[in-house]
C-alpha cells in the first residue's frame, strides 16, 4: 500500500475517533455536557490523537529505518568477488537500486507483471527485449538482478508489514482510547498533555539541527582527515585539486581570500554604517529617518544572488576599465576589490540597524549633561554616546564580520576562483564558501578527498562564524545589562 | 572631577577666554563649529552612500533585465514543401514524426532566401550560414510541431512568425552592433544589415515575450528560448513546503519557549541554540542537506523537498523568534483574565493569547518566507543547478521530481557563455524581486490593519 493511502486512511480513522468519541462520552451521559468532566470535544480529540500520533510517529521511523535495514541484508547477499576492480560496494548497492526502480517502472507499465519480474533471468531475451522497447532496458550482471530481484521482495514485504502495523496501531488505539472515554475520564488533561509533548517534540528540532549540522560536517570531516592529513590542510598554501588524485588540499589560501574579502568589506560597511546609524538617531529629523531607515534596510531585504549579480555585471567590469586596467593592476573583472564592495554595502544594514538601537539605548541623561557643559553635539556624541556604545557596536560589526565570512553567492559570482595569498585587491581570490560550492556541485564521490574536503572546509567555517556569533552576542549582551 | 573648573576656563592651549564677546566667534568656537558641521557632512554622505548604492543596484538590474521580457520575432511566408516535411506523401503525422526539426531549417532558411529576392533587398556578402543562424532552432521545433498537429498545412505558405536567434534579437536590445558583430564568429555583418532591412520592412518586430515566464530552461546554444516557468514553479513548491512546515513546528516552539518552557538548563539550550542557529552561513544548511537528506535518507537530489526541507530549517529560527515577539506583545491582562475565569494555561493560549498574535506571526513568516525565496548557496549543494527543462508534476509526487529554483536559475545564467543568458538573468531577478516586494507589501499590509496598541 502507498504510504499516502496509508497516511489517509490513518487520519481517516483520527476524524472518525473523534467523531465517536465526542458522541460516546455525551450519550453516556444522556446529553447532558455539565456532567462530563472535560468539555466533549476534548473527548474527541483525546480518541483522534491516540489514533493518530503513535501510528504517525512508527510511520516516520520505519520509512527512515526500513531502507538501511533491507540494504544491509542485500550487502551480506552480495558475494565478495562480485566487487570488481575499481568499484566499491555502494556503488554496488547503487546498481541494485537502480535496477530495482527500473523493474518496478516495468511493473508500472505492465511490460511484466510481477511475478515475471522477479523471476526475470539475464538469459531470457524475449522479456529483456520488450524492457528495451519499453524505455527501461536492464542491462547488469546476473548477481546484481538477483540482488535487486531479492531488494523487491524484502520492499514489498516491509511495505506489508507497515500497513499492517501502523493501521492495527491506530485503530487498536483508537479502540482503547474510545473504550476509556466516561464522564469521570480526565479528556483534557490527557489531551493537554500530549499538545504540550508534542509542542516540546517541535521546540527540540532546532537542537536536532545543530545536531544534525555538526554530526554531518564532523563525521565526513573525519572520513576526509583519513584521506589526507590534517596538518596539509590546516597550513597547506597550495589549493591544486585534481580528481586524478595527488591533489594538494592546503586551507590557507582559501582562508586568506575569505579575511581579505571580509576586511575590504567592513572596510567599506563600518563607517558608512556607524555614520548612517549616528546621524539618523542623533540628527535627522522624524521625516528624514522614516524615509531612510526603511531606504537601508531594503539593502538587507535584496537576496545575495542579485548582489552577485549585480558584482559580476556591473561592479567588476567598472573597476576592471576604470581603475585597475589603467593603473597595471590586473585585468581582472572578479577580484578582492569586486567583491569586497559589493558585500560592504550588502552589510551596511546590519551595521547600522545594530548601532542605531545601541545608541539609542544610551540613556538621554549622559547627552544632556554633556551638552549642558557646553560642549558641541559631535562632540557630545564622540566622547560620550559613542564611548558609553562601543561595546554594543564591536559586537554589531563582529556580527558583520560572520555575515561577511559566511556570504557565498557575492564571492561565487565576484570574487572569482583562483586560490592564492597576495595582497593586490584588484587580482581574483578565492574563499572557503566559493570553494564548498565549487567541490559539491556535480558528481560527487563520497570516498575521494576531493569531495570530502567540503566538509571540512564546512567545518572550519562554521567554527569560525559560530565562534564571532558567540563572543558577539556575549559582548552585546552584557552591554545591554549595563543601562537596564 | 577635580579639574572642572580648569577646563571650562582655560582651552586647550591653556589660553584665558574671559576676555571678548560671546556674540564675536572666536577662532576655537569656529574651528568646533566647522569640525560640528564636517561630522553631520559625514553623516549625511553615509546614508547617500548607502542610499546611492541601492538606486545604482537596482537601476542596473531593471536596465540589463528589461530587456529580457521582449523577444524579437520575424513574420516571413513559408512554403511548405511537401517533398521535405511529407517525403511519402500520405499526411500522415505518425510517418511525417520522421522527419527531424533539422529539415524544417533548411525550409526556412529557402524560405527566407526566396522572401529577400523577392523583396529585392540587397545585401553584400550574405551567406547560407548567416540565413541559417537568423532564426533560433527553437523556431525549427515550433514549426514542426504547427505541421505535425495541423497536417494540412502541407505544401502550402503560411504566414510564420519565427523566434529570431539570440544575436539577431541582440542587435534590436542594442547588445550587438555593426562593429562587434564583425568580431563575432556567431553572426556577421551581412546578418546585422539583413536584419536592419528587414526591420525597415517592419517584417521583424520585437514584442512582449510570455514564453520568458512561463516556459522552462533551454540549452546553451538556443539563450532566445531560454524561460523561468520550471524555476518558478520549482520555488513556489519549495515556499509550499516551508510554508506547511515552518510555519505550524515554529508557532509550536515559540509556544513552548514562550508560555510554558519552565526557566532550567534545557529551555537555556534551545534558546541558545535558536539565537545561533539564525546566524549559522546559509552554505552549511546546504550541506546539511546534502548529508542528511540525500545521502542519509536518500531522498532524490535537485528536487522539490529536499529544497523545502533545507529552506524550513533555514527559516525556523527566523520565524520563531518573530512569533515569540508577537506572543510577548499579547498583555499579560489578557492571560490573567482567561486563567481567572477558569481557563487552563492550553486553552488561555490557544484561545486567547494566539488569535490576538497572529497577525505578527504572519507578518514574521512572511518575511521568513522572503528570505527563503531569494536564498541561493544551500539550493546549490542539493543539486537545484541540474538543467531541468521539464515541468515537475503537480504535489504531492511533484515534489519529487527534479526542478529549479529562481536564484538558482539566475545563477545557471550566469555560468553560461552567450550574453544573452545574462539579459535572461536580470530578468530572472526582477520577477524574484517583484515576488518579493509583493510579499514585503502584503506584510506591511497586515501589520498595519490589524497592529493593536495595547
Amino acid at each position: 500500500m502507498p504510504v499516502q493511502w496509508i497516511l489517509l486512511i490513518v487520519l481517516a480513522i483520527a476524524v472518525l475517533g473523534y467523531v465517536l468519541g465526542r458522541r460516546r462520552a455525551l450519550t453516556l451521559v444522556d446529553g447532558d455536557a455539565r456532567r462530563l468532566h472535560s468539555r466533549p470535544t476534548y473527548y474527541g480529540w483525546n480518541v483522534a490523537l491516540y489514533a493518530a500520533v503513535p501510528a504517525l510517529l512508527v510511520l516516520l521511523v520505519w520509512l527512515f529505518a526500513q531502507p538501511m535495514i533491507i540494504e544491509r541484508s542485500i550487502d551480506r547477499y552480495i558475494p565478495e568477488d562480485a566487487v570488481s576492480e575499481g568499484q566499491t560496494r555502494g556503488m554496488l548497492l547503487n546498481e541494485v537500486r537502480k535496477v530495482a526502480s527500473t523493474l518496478n517502472g516495468a511493473v508500472a507499465q505492465d511490460v511484466l507483471t510481477r511475478p515475471e519480474a522477479l523471476t526475470l533471468t539475464m538469459d531470457d531475451s524475449a522479456r529483456m527485449d520488450a524492457l528495451k522497447a519499453a524505455g527501461q532496458a536492464v542491462l547488469t550482471k546476473p548477481v546484481i538482478l538477483d540482488a535487486a530481484q531479492q531488494y523487491m521482495r524484502s520492499t514489498h514485504t516491509g511495505s506489508i508489514w507497515l500497513s499492517i502495523v501502523t493501521l492495527a496501531l491506530a485503530l487498536g488505539l483508537a479502540a482503547f482510547a474510545w473504550r476509556r472515554t466516561g464522564p469521570e475520564f480526565r479528556a483534557r488533561n490527557v489531551v493537554e498533555q500530549v499538545m504540550r509533548a508534542i509542542l516540546i517534540g517541535c521546540s527540540t528540532i532546532a537542537i536536532m539541527t545543530t545536531v544534525g549540522i555538526v554530526l554531518s560536517l564532523v563525521f565526513e570531516s573525519i572520513n576526509f582527515f583519513r584521506l589526507y592529513p590534517w596538518q596539509d590542510f590546516f597550513f597547506g598554501t597550495e589549493w591544486t585539486p585534481s580528481f586524478g588524485g595527488g591533489s594538494e588540499l592546503g586551507m590557507l589560501p582559501l582562508l586568506w581570500g575569505t579575511l581579505y574579502i571580509s576586511f575590504i568589506a567592513l572596510l567599506f560597511a563600518v563607517p558608512v554604517g556607524l555614520f548612517a546609524a549616528i546621524y539618523m538617531s542623533e540628527y535627522a529629523s522624524p521625516r528624514v529617518r522614516s524615509f531612510a531607515k526603511p531606504a537601508i534596510e531594503i539593502l538587507a531585504g535584496i537576496p545575495t544572488i542579485v548582489y552577485g549579480l549585480f558584482a559580476l555585471v556591473t561592479v567588476g567590469p567598472l573597476l576592471r576599465d576604470w581603475i585597475s586596467q589603467p593603473l597595471g593592476l590586473g585585468n581582472s573583472g572578479s577580484s578582492v576589490m569586486t567583491a569586497g564592495l559589493v558585500m560592504g554595502v550588502m552589510l551596511i544594514p546590519f551595521v547600522s540597524s545594530l548601532s542605531d538601537d545601541i545608541i539609542n539605548s544610551v540613556p538621554q541623561s549622559l547627552r544632556d549633561g554633556s551638552l549642558g557643559l557646553g560642549s558641541t553635539h559631535s562632540e557630545t556624541i564622540r566622547q560620550v554616546v559613542l564611548p558609553a556604545a562601543l561595546p554594543g557596536i564591536v559586537g554589531a560589526v563582529l556580527l558583520a564580520a560572520s555575515r561577511a565570512i559566511g556570504e557565498t553567492m557575492i564571492v561565487v559570482l565576484g570574487a572569482g576562483a583562483m586560490a592564492q595569498i597576495s595582497g593586490n585587491p584588484f587580482e581574483a581570490m578565492t574563499t572557503i564558501t566559493v570553494k564548498i560550492v565549487g567541490q559539491l556541485t556535480g558528481d560527487n564521490d563520497f570516498a575521494s578527498p576531493e569531495t570530502l574536503v567540503a566538509f571540512a572546509l564546512g567545518l572550519t567555517l562554521f567554527v569560525l562564524t559560530l565562534g564571532l556569533n558567540v563572543f558577539a552576542l556575549y559582548i552585546v549582551r552584557k552591554y545591554r545589562e549595563q543601562y537596564e | 572631577m577635580t579639574d572642572v573648573t580648569d577646563t571650562a576656563a582655560f582651552g586647550p592651549g591653556g589660553e584665558r577666554h574671559t576676555s571678548g564677546s560671546l556674540l564675536t566667534e572666536s577662532a576655537r568656537t569656529r574651528k568646533r563649529n566647522a569640525a560640528e558641521k564636517r561630522f553631520k557632512a559625514y553623516g549625511i554622505g553615509a546614508i547617500a552612500i548607502a542610499i546611492l548604492s541601492l538606486v545604482f543596484l537596482l537601476t542596473s538590474i531593471i536596465g540589463d533585465g528589461a530587456s529580457a521580457f521582449r523577444q524579437t520575432y520575424a513574420s516571413i511566408p513559408v512554403t511548405l514543401s511537401a517533398d521535405v516535411v511529407d517525403p511519402d506523401g500520405n499526411r500522415d503525422p505518425e510517418e511525417m514524426s520522421g522527419v527531424y526539426s533539422m529539415s524544417y531549417g533548411s525550409l526556412l532558411t529557402d524560405s527566407l532566401r526566396n522572401w529577400i529576392e523577392q523583396e529585392g533587398i540587397q545585401i553584400e556578402g550574405l551567406t547560407d550560414a548567416d540565413l541559417s543562424g537568423f532564426f533560433s532552432n527553437e523556431a525549427q521545433a515550433s514549426l514542426r510541431n504547427q505541421v505535425l498537429d495541423n497536417p494540412e498545412l502541407v505544401g502550402q505558405t503560411v504566414e510564420m512568425t519565427a523566434l529570431t536567434s539570440s544575436r539577431v534579437d541582440g542587435m534590436f536590445k542594442g547588445r550587438v552592433s555593426e562593429e562587434s558583430a564583425s568580431r563575432d564568429a556567431k553572426t556577421s555583418v551581412a546578418q546585422f544589415q539583413l536584419a536592419e532591412a528587414m526591420r525597415e520592412n517592419g517584417t521583424l518586430v520585437t514584442r512582449f515575450n510570455s514564453s520568458f515566464i512561463t516556459k522552462p530552461d533551454a540549452s546553451d546554444n538556443r539563450a532566445e528560448a531560454a524561460g523561468i516557468g520550471v524555476a518558478i514553479l520549482g520555488s513556489l513548491y519549495m515556499m509550499l513546503i516551508v510554508l506547511v512546515l515552518a510555519l505550524p513546528i515554529g508557532v509550536a516552539a515559540s509556544i513552548y519557549l514562550e508560555e510554558f518552557a519552565p526557566k532550567n538548563r534545557f529551555t537555556d539550550i534551545i534558546e541558545v541554540n535558536i539565537s545561533n542557529l539564525a546566524a549559522v552561513p546559509s552554505i552549511v544548511f546546504g550541506i546539511l542537506g546534502l548529508a542528511a537528506f540525500i545521502n542519509f535518507a536518500g531522498l532524490p537530489r535537485s528536487t522539490p523537498i529536499v529544497g523545502g526541507l533545507v529552506l524550513t530549517l533555514m527559516t525556523l529560527p527566523t520565524i520563531i523568534i518573530s512569533t515569540r515577539a508577537a506572543l510577548k506583545s499579547v498583555p499579560p491582562s489578557i492571560r490573567d483574565a482567561a486563567l481567572g475565569v477558569g481557563a487552563s494555561r492550553m486553552q488561555t493560549v490557544l484561545h486567547h493569547v494566539l488569535p490576538l498574535a497572529m497577525p505578527g506571526i504572519l507578518t514574521g513568516t512572511i518575511i521568513g518566507l522572503a528570505q527563503a525565496l531569494g536564498e541561493t548557496a544551500p539550493l546549490l549543494l542539493i543539486g537545484m543547478v541540474a538543467f531541468v527543462s521539464t515541468y515537475p508534476g503537480a504535489p504531492p509526487a511533484g515534489f519529487f521530481d527534479p526542478a529549479s529554483a529562481l536564484p538558482v536559475q539566475v545563477y545557471n545564467w550566469t555560468q553560461r557563455a552567450d550574453p544573452a543568458f545574462f539579459e535572461r538573468a536580470s530578468g530572472a531577478i526582477i520577477v524574484l524581486l517583484v515576488f518579493l516586494l509583493c510579499m514585503n507589501l502584503l506584510a506591511i499590509y497586515l501589520r498595519r490593519k490589524f497592529e493593536r496598541r495595547w
